[in-house]
């Protein structure tokens, strides 16, 4: 599931995963039917609007051994919220849908840590960086230090921590626009805290969290780059990065 | 002078004008990073920290499970022990009972334990408007109601306040209603307390009349439980003759045993310490020996209301500890009064609308004064999900306008974008057509993200493009 959000602005880390899986012996498809997880929609309250979008996901990813992806926010809706809009329906068949596809789905470094027991991915990539956990990954799904071994484990790579990392950078969704004012209040301080690494990257497993704190970096002319876990995990000796 | 919440603007108005002032800022980000520091260290030296939170909620479920039964058994308990016994259905009614008490007694003042549920019915202003003065005795509280001001946070009311701007509201005016502060205060954390309680000492020996709340009701003993800092609340409890406690019914703690978990949750919680200074606890009337007269007043004020939403119902778990005000992103920088309520933060972005019902425009924006990050969650000593009630009451409030004759702006792009997403080529067909990313930015509401944030630069292909050119095997 290479999630909406990174089919139309973030390309680069769909391909990015699909480079990494494949470099480690999986087989990867990427299904044309899949659209959303429809946490938008949930989130915000519309769950009506969400019962078409799921049963287009579980359509999509019916019988595939695990559903990828690399979000930690998606994985989360998909694993906390798919049953309660399938609930919602009135569908039992859509119930049954969901409970088959929810617990094959991963956010990337659990898929890679856990399902495929490695945390050296073969990766280079010669900078600093910091590390930002975004919170469903953190508090939703648990994921860990499932992130921070992997990029230990990144050649070349200097991970520098994050004063405050697990307090929330204000993206929230539709949080984002609707409280924007709070929004960037609490981004402002999340990019201080980035600035005060000295770290060239910030990396998270979660592009929509980037995009706002790297949007508040970018106006601020702050000179740290953002980039999702996947294209670091992706680069090898041969990239020129 | 009456201060209250009524007619406030919506979360996102009233939290704009909050970010504005950064001596808030300060004070806020100052003491609740100071409070959740303490908080961390007393639940981390507790082994068994996750089956305790298991036990505390479980404890509160069965009293929720059986309320009915066990609140005829609370009422039966405290009427055999000499206490009276009073139901009310809101706001109104349990005031009326606290002002016709007072009258009886022919008092014109009466002083107060601090207390959410009174502060929730608006019990001061009501008592005010009989011509009954009603002193809080919380040094915070105190603070708050001499300052002319509204609490903006459930354990430290004035916590938007720092010691120097405390100093100047007790010299202006305590000398008003009371004790005059002396004229060499100083803003010395020892200063300030010494001159409260001077001011208060006053009130405690002359009042008739005390108010109160409880943390919890006990329904096999009859006993009221108070958890405090100060010991001001004991004074209230114990010196004059004539106690009434207004206790919300989901206060109710089956047996005396079961307050075991509650009583170790709450104090490490809240003031993030291994035990509260004074917890006091009265069962009806003892004779020759504290209030000779005891009321009790049952509330429910929207709480059958809460108890009726099977999602929602969690909330009445809460003990009021503030632990999720405490870890809360959004509350520590937009403080206590953005939320419109005596409950803010995260529980009271939830309780809000689950007491009084979803449909005004401030209750309804209360929900989305989160961006789910489930920090309250984790730090919840009763285990209350906040952010599935959020999104719960999100939906109610969508719901609550789908017959609507004109739709809001937001509930067609969702309904559009449900449309665009139920097809994989059409969201594909979406794409072309509006430009990668254009429509993206169009939906997230482009104005006021880059009103401080950048756009990312929209990419040449979408990835399912890049895909179906490629099948994955170039790069873009």
């Amino acid at each position: 599931m290479v999630t909406c959000v990174n089919d139309a602005m973030f390309p680069g880390t769909g391909a990015a995963v699909v480079r990494l899986l494949r470099r480690l012996g999986v087989d990867v498809d990427f299904p044309e039917a899949q659209t959303c997880c429809a946490q938008p929609m949930v989130n915000t309250g519309y769950l009506d609007e969400a019962v078409p979008v799921v049963r287009t996901f579980v359509d999509a990813f019916e019988g595939y051994d695990a559903i990828v992806t690399p979000s930690g926010s998606c994985a989360g809706s998909v694993r906390h919220q798919h049953r309660l809009v399938a609930q919602r329906s009135g569908d039992a068949g859509l119930e049954r849908a969901v409970a088959a596809t929810s617990p094959r789905t991963y956010e990337l470094t659990e898929f890679l840590v856990d399902v495929l027991g490695v945390t050296d991915v073969g990766a280079y990539f010669p900078h600093r960086v910091t590390y930002h956990p975004t919170c469903h990954s953190l508090r939703m799904l648990g994921v860990g230090d499932r992130p921070r071994r992997l990029l230990e484990d990144v050649r070349g790579l200097r991970l520098v921590d994050l004063p405050h990392a697990e307090e929330c950078c204000g993206f929230g969704g539709t949080f984002a626009v609707k409280n924007a004012d709070t929004s960037i209040a609490m981004g402002s301080d999340k990019a201080r805290h980035v600035r005060e690494t000295g770290a060239e990257v910030l990396v998270a497993g979660d592009n929509s969290c980037l995009m706002h704190i790297g949007g508040l970096l970018s106006r601020g002319r702050a000179g740290v780059r953002v980039m999702h876990l996947a294209e670091i995990l992706a680069s090898t000796e041969g990239d020129a990065r | 002078m009456t201060h209250t919440f009524v007619g406030m603007p919506p979360f996102p108005t009233a939290a704009r004008a909050a970010l504005a002032d950064t001596q808030l800022r300060h004070n806020l980000a100052h003491a609740t990073a100071t409070i959740r520091g303490k908080r961390a260290r007393v639940v981390d030296e507790v082994e068994n920290w996750e089956e305790l939170r298991l036990a505390g909620a479980a404890v509160k479920d069965r009293a929720l499970r059986g309320l009915d039964e066990h609140l005829v058994q609370l009422e039966e308990s405290l009427t055999a022990r000499g206490a009276t016994v009073h139901w009310a259905r809101d706001a109104d009614e349990a005031n009326q009972v606290v002002i016709e008490v007072a009258q009886r007694h022919g008092v014109d003042e009466v002083v107060k334990v601090k207390s959410m549920v009174t502060q929730e019915i608006g019990l001061n202003e009501a008592l005010q408007a009989e011509g009954i003065a009603a002193w809080e005795t919380d040094l915070a509280e105190l603070i708050v109601q001499l300052g002319g001001d509204l609490p903006s946070h459930i354990l430290v009311p004035a916590i938007h306040r720092n010691r120097a701007e405390i100093r100047d509201i007790f010299r202006r005016r305590m000398g008003e209603v009371g004790r005059a502060a002396p004229a060499d205060l100083t803003d010395e954390p020892a200063v300030l307390a010494a001159a409260a309680r001077a001011h208060l000492r006053e009130k405690f020996l002359r009042a008739r009349m005390a108010v109160s709340g409880a943390n919890f009701a006990v329904a096999d003993t009859g006993t009221l439980v108070v958890v405090e800092s100060e010991g001001n609340g004991r004074m209230c409890l114990t010196l004059p003759e004539v106690l009434v406690s207004v206790v919300g019914i989901e206060k109710v703690v089956p047996s005396w045993a079961e307050l075991d978990p509650l009583l170790r949750l709450l104090p490490r919680s809240s003031t993030g310490e291994r035990m509260n200074p004074y917890t006091s606890t009265w069962s009806g009337v003892t004779p020759g020996d504290g209030p000779q007269e005891v009321h009790v007043v049952l509330l429910d004020n929207g709480r059958t209301r809460a108890l009726a939403d099977d999602v929602g119902r969690q909330a009445l778990r809460c003990i009021r500890c503030s632990a999720c005000l405490n870890v809360c992103p959004v509350y520590e920088r937009v403080g206590g009064h953005a939320y419109g309520s005596v409950y803010p933060g995260p529980i009271g972005a939830i309780l809000n609308p689950l007491l009084k019902g979803t449909g005004d425009p401030q209750t309804d924006s209360l929900p989305y004064a989160s961006t789910l990050c489930g920090a309250c969650f984790e730090a919840c000593p009763v285990l209350i999900d906040i952010p599935e009630v959020l999104v719960h009451l999100r939906s109610k409030v969508v719901d609550g306008h789908r017959e609507d004759r004109v739709p809001k702006p937001e509930a067609v792009a969702m309904k559009s974008a449900a449309w665009t997403f139920s097809r994989g080529g059409r969201l594909r067909l979406a794409e072309r057509l509006t430009g990668v990313g254009v429509g993206v930015g169009r939906r997230l509401g482009a104005s006021r993200w880059t009103s401080a944030r950048d756009l990312p630069k929209a990419p040449p292909e979408s990835f399912r493009a890049w895909w179906r050119r490629t099948d994955g095997r170039l790069d873009p």
